[in-house]
This record gives C-alpha cells, structure tokens and sequence, in this order.
C-alpha cells in the first residue's frame, strides 16, 4: 500500500528522517513506533503530502504519491482540533468537501456516521460547547468521512477516555476488515501491541525493524522460558527473571542459553510440572533489546 | 473535484458575515462616521444663548453701538460708575456680563486694547470674547487711523481682494484645466486614509484568523486535505471579500445618512461648509462656481483605479506579511513585538501624507510612492494631483512584484510555523524557517 523508499527530511541541522525504507502492506493494521522525536511525524507528515521529503520517494499502490491521493488518506494528527465556534454539522460537511466529497453525499454519510456513534445530538451544537469525548468522536468521523483506503492515526489514543477508546478500536477494527490499510503511530508501544498485525520501529529517524508483528517477536526471542508448577519448590538458586502467584500454582521465568531440558528434569522431579513455553518478547522489550545490542540478523 | 480555495474563501466569508458583531459593526460604523461628519455642522451651527453685557466704556470708544440682537450692550454712565461699583450692578442685576473699557492716561489706543476686561457671571463664551473683540479691533484701528489723518472710509473703499484662478498647462493649447488643488488634496488624502485603515483592520482579520486555527489545532487537519499555501490564500481572499462587502455597505449607507440629513433635515447647515479635521485641506476656497472645473480636472477612472488596485494590493500585501506573523505564534498576545515592524511602513506613509500632499512631485513623494510598502497609501495620496504614466506603472510593478515574492516567503514561513507550538519565535527563526 505504502512503500517508503531511502526517504529523508532534515530540519535545519535537525536530521528527522534519515533515509527510511518502509513498506505497509494492503490492508494491515500497521504499528509506526517509536519514541518521541524519532521522526514518525515526520514521516506521517510526507505520506500526507505536508511537507515533502528532501530526497526518496513514497508510493502509494505502485506508483510515487502524488497530490490527488489525500483525498485517499484520512489523517488524525497528534495535534488535533476543531474551529471552536463553528457548527459540529456544518463543520464536519467543510471537512468532507475539502477532501472532495459533494455536499449531498457528505451529508448522508455524516448522517449516517452520527448515528452510529450515537452522536445526532451534535449536529447543531458548537464545537465550544461540546465535552472533549464528543469533540474526539467528531473528530474521528472527520478522519474516517470520505471512506479513505488508508487511516493513519497519529498517537490516536493520548487524550482518548476508555470508552472512547474501545469505541474507536472497534469502529477501526471493522473498517480495516472492510478494506482500509491503518497505521497507527505512537511511542506508547503496548497500547498497539494487541491490535497491530505489522510493526515498524523507528528511532532516530532509521527504521530498526520492520515486518509482521509476530515474525519480529519470534525472532527476538531470546531464551526466556516461563514455567507452571504447583508451588515454589524446584527454583532455590536458579536465576528467576519475573515470578508471579497465579491460580493454577506459580508461574517462573528464566532466562538460559539453550534448550532448558536439565531445568525441566529437575522441576519435574521436584515439583509438579504444570507448563512451559518460550516467551515472545514484547514490543518495548525488542526495542531496548536493539538499541542496547543493536538489530538481530535474520537468518543467513 | 471541489476547488479548496473556493471553499476556504466561503467558510471564511460566510463565518465572519454571520457573527452578530459583523452585523452590529456595518450598521454601526456608518452611522458613527455620519455623526462625525454631521456633528460638528450642528454643533457650530448652534448660536449661544443671547447675553446682556453692561459697559463701562471710560473713553466712549464703543458707543454709540448696542451689540446685536444676540448680544445686547448697555451702558453704565463713567461719571457715576467705577469697575468696583460696576461689578457690584452686574451681581445685582440680570444681566449677563460686563465689559470694562478704561481710558488710561491720555486716550492711547495701545493702553486700552491691552487693559480691556470682561466679567461674566457665568464662563464667557468664545463667541461672546470675540464679538467684543472684534468690535474693540474695528473702533481702535478706525481711532488710529483718524489719528494718523486717514480717513477710516478710504481705507475701506481701498481694500482689495485677491482672488487667482489658476490652471495646470496642458500639453496643447486649449487644454488648460482649471485648478482644483484643495479637492486634489482632500480627495487623496480620503483615499489614503481608508486604505490605511482597510489594510489595517483585515490585515490583522487574516493574522488572528491564522492564530484561530493555530490554536485550535485544527490547522493539521485542514492541511492533510489543501496545501498550506491554498489555505492563506483562501483566508486572504475570504477575509478580503467581507472587506468588500463591508466597505461597499459602508459607502452606501453613510451616503444615504448622509444624503437624507443633509437635504431633509438640517438643510440650511449644509449650505454652509462643514468644518472636517483639523488636518484635513480647507475646501473653503473652492469658488463654488468653479467647482464643475475643478471636477472635470481630476481625472477621475485614474483615481478610482488606482484606489482599487492600491486597495487590494496593500490589503494582499499585508495579509500576506500578517498571515506569516501569525503561523509563528502561539497567540495573540505574543504578536505585539512582531507587529510594529511590519506596521512601521504604513504609519510612516500615513505620517507624512501631508509632506506628500504639500509636494505631490517631490522627492519624499516619488520613493514613499515606489516604496511598495508605503506605496498603497502614498501613491493614492499623489495620484488625484496626476502622476506621469511611468511613475504610476513602475509602482505597480513593484507592488504586484513584491507581492509575489512576500507570498512566496510568507507561504514558507506559514507552512512551518503553523506546524510549530509552544515555541517563542525570534526573527532569526523565521529566518531559518525560509530555508525549510
């Protein structure tokens, strides 16, 4: 859907994105993530044709980005607002036109929107008037209005309440099974982590990984076991990174080199050996993992 | 496809038009600039209260007159009266002032216009002091005269006044038009002025709406859907339009007002000239009879298109300037140190108008006229007194040149800064921001 190619952008001396490759697969749920100030607004902000970039190149489909494709996006900023003395109708109408719908058709799919979200009392209110979670509902129907093939959310939940939040999740969730490619940007990693199917991590303006979610975790998995016993019998002396009391008896993790047969054999004698697996590593584990040892190599 | 521009330029029209004060403000500003036109008619026009002075005139310079109908004089015999008791009558009696004339040693006329003193119960009216003044004048010149063995009537038959008609020569013969000066002046000094005062309160219009947006945040959203630099000159053009509209109301309202007072309701004060600033060219020396002349040579599609084209140019101009301003701060509160310089221009040319109206050929005149910062008010100032074909087409250029660059810069700045929060600006940032 979206392919970067050796972009760059650089602000003064700033460098913000230092020749990024990156390709966002049609119909993904797409995490950009990384900490502040690695330069995913940046690279947000060329996808939606707001700044260009100062060298590379950006496709959409198969062919470079060009002007008439932001009536494709829909955008969410991470600074987000309303004219605060305007109409919530009248205002989401301007919004649609803007991106090219007719005043009819953006008035039945407004409409529509409303009702959906339970929000028809709005209409004719004033942005001033309205509480912050109304405001974030309008401004989500702004983003989603003109049925764009792709939604790019910038920090989508900072400032979202929890209802809000589930709400919108689910309303994404569902146009991304209709079709639409979402990438949602943010430095909060696990509050993606159970949404997103691919990820790409930035940090100071290079891309450090990228690919499907599951196949990075898989690949950063770094001999973490967690074990399932009756109780605490078995660990005297071993190196337990996290332990935890849970309902079925008492869960352990550790850390080893190779394949934990000897620590199984010994558990199982000890105690009772309810379960173990490899731990997949989460997102924030990765990213400190490769900042402090640098990316793994994939297999070659 | 919508064309953007074409919708920010309605938003913005149609969201300033529909506030109460946009309405409350085109209704109100015509009729505040009718009563400052009409106001000071009425008011000179008034005549004070009629007085009764008593005199106490030692040298009899005054007598035998008995004033006016509006100020009555009586007179207090010298010979039984002196200032004390006088005042004494004045308190006792209805009478409204008096008027103390000593005779000094010896009758000299310098000693009696210097000792002259008027007593009022009440404050003494202006009008009052210099109709006795005027009287004093008149008998003590008559007095001296007689004294130096001149006949006071010859004098008076003697008195000439000057009157010259003058004309600007033409190229050809025949062609001499009449000279019309004080409607030159008053009809570019006008002009001047409302531009200055248009530029002035859209201009800062397009700022605070670029500081609305800023603030409000919504300015990302907008610009995911239209470029930044088609969203300024929306808001340019939208805020211009409402401009238009406004000035168009204005024009005909304060037109009407004044057409309706000065024929149906107070006639007889507009027959008379009605005092304007106390800047403004006295348009008292118009010879009535030549006023036809006078409006024939001014060459009025040259004025009026100049006053169009100066009118939008220095609006674009500016907003453009403002426009730029405005993305680079965060509210409004911080615009006052960035605003002076870029004002600075437009207060000087407003400052010296009356230099250029008294040279409209000078030195000072051409370059505040070229000058595209300065040259909207200037050049309108200058263009009723006739300005060559060369001068008035190398200001054009000039204003509609920088025009484009100062949207090419401003449209820079604009396009970061109204990306940019939470950031004290200096110039050397906006500087930087060119080169983004």
């Amino acid at each position: 859907m979206i392919k970067a190619k050796d972009v760059t952008k650089q602000y003064g001396p700033k460098v913000a994105l230092g020749g990024i490759n990156l390709n966002i697969p049609k119909g993904s749920i797409y995490g950009l993530l990384g900490p502040n100030g690695a330069g995913k607004t940046s690279f947000i902000r060329i996808m939606n044709q707001i700044t260009a970039p100062d060298s590379g190149a950006v496709y959409f489909g198969d062919r470079e980005l060009k002007p008439s494709d932001i009536a494709r996006i829909g955008y969410l900023p991470e600074e987000r607002g309303l004219y605060k003395k305007m109409k919530v109708g009248e205002q989401v109408l301007y919004l649609a036109k803007l991106k090219g719908l007719s005043a009819a058709e953006a008035k039945s799919r407004a409409k529509e929107w409303f009702v959906r979200l339970e929000m028809e009392s709005f209409w004719e209110k004033k942005v001033e008037d309205l509480s912050k979670g109304m405001a974030q509902k309008v401004q989500f129907v702004t983003t989603v209005l003109h049925k764009p093939e792709l939604l790019i959310f910038d920090e989508p939940f900072t400032g979202f309440d929890p209802i809000n939040t589930n709400l919108i999740k689910k309303e994404i969730k569902r146009l991304n099974q209709e079709g639409a490619t979402v990438i949602f940007s943010t430095h909060r990693m696990e509050s993606v982590e159970e949404i997103c199917d691919h990820i790409g991590l930035i940090n100071n303006g290079e891309v450090m990984v990228e690919g499907p979610l599951l196949d990075i975790r898989k690949h950063y998995m770094n001999g973490t076991y967690a074990f399932t016993t009756k109780d605490e019998q078995g660990f005297e002396g071993k190196d337990v990174l996290e332990r935890d009391h849970v309902h079925t008896g008492y869960t352990a993790t550790i850390k080893t080199d190779e394949y934990p047969s000897g620590l199984i054999q010994d558990l199982a004698s000890k105690n009772q050996l309810l379960g173990f697996e490899e731990v997949l590593p989460s997102v924030s584990d990765i990213f400190i993992d490769i900042v402090n040892n640098g990316p793994k190599p994939w297999n070659s | 496809m919508n064309n953007p521009i074409l919708l920010i330029i309605q938003r913005e029209f149609l969201t300033r038009v529909r506030k109460k004060t946009f309405l409350l403000m085109t209704l109100l500003a015509p009729l505040l600039l009718a009563a400052v036109m009409i106001v000071p008619g009425i008011l000179a026009s008034m005549p004070e209260d009629d007085k009764a002075i008593i005199v106490l005139d030692e040298p009899s310079i005054l007598l035998p007159s008995e004033g006016t109908e509006q100020f009555s004089l009586d007179y207090l015999n010298p010979s039984e009266f002196d200032l004390e008791l006088a005042k004494q009558f004045l308190r006792e009696s209805d009478k409204d002032a008096l008027l103390y004339i000593p005779s000094g040693n010896g009758w000299d006329p310098d000693f009696i216009k210097n000792n002259v003193l008027l007593y009022g119960k009440e404050d003494i009216g202006i009008d009052l002091q210099r109709f006795i003044e005027r009287q004093l004048e008149e008998k003590i010149n008559n007095q001296k005269l007689i004294q130096q063995g001149v006949d006071p009537e010859v004098v008076t038959q003697t008195k000439t006044q000057v009157s010259v008609k003058s004309f600007t020569l033409g190229e050809e013969d025949g062609n001499e038009e009449t000279s019309a000066t004080p409607l030159k002046m008053g009809l570019g000094y006008i002009a001047g002025i409302l531009i200055y005062f248009f530029i002035f309160f859209y201009a800062v219009q397009v700022m605070r709406g670029v500081i609305e947006e800023k603030t409000s945040r919504i300015v990302e959203v907008i610009i995911s859907s239209v470029r930044p630099r088609q969203l300024m000159m929306g808001k340019i053009l939208g805020i211009g339009l409402v401009g238009v509209v406004q000035f168009l109301i204005w024009v005909i309202l304060s037109g009407t007002i004044y057409t309706v007072v000065s024929t149906f309701i107070y006639p007889e004060i507009f027959a008379q000239q009605v005092p304007m600033g106390p800047d403004a060219p006295d348009l008292s020396q118009v010879d009535q009879s030549n006023i036809f002349a006078m409006i024939n040579s001014i060459n009025f599609p040259v004025v009026l298109g100049g006053f169009v084209f100066y009118f939008f140019g220095g609006y674009f101009l500016y907003s453009a300037l403002f426009a730029a301003l405005g993305s680079a701060i965060d509210q409004e509160a911080d615009s006052q140190q960035f605003m002076l310089p870029v004002t600075a221009p437009m207060i000087i040319a407003i400052t010296t108008a009356m230099n250029v109206i008294q040279d409209p050929n000078g030195p000072l005149a051409f370059w505040m006229s070229m000058i595209p910062l300065t040259s909207p008010i200037s050049m309108m100032i200058r263009l009723p007194f006739g300005v060559p074909v060369w001068q008035m087409a190398l200001s054009a250029a000039l204003l509609v040149g920088t025009f484009f660059g100062v949207v090419a810069l401003a449209g820079k700045i604009y396009r970061v800064g109204i990306l940019m929060y939470g950031k004290k600006v200096t110039w050397k940032e906006l500087y930087k921001w060119l080169k983004y």
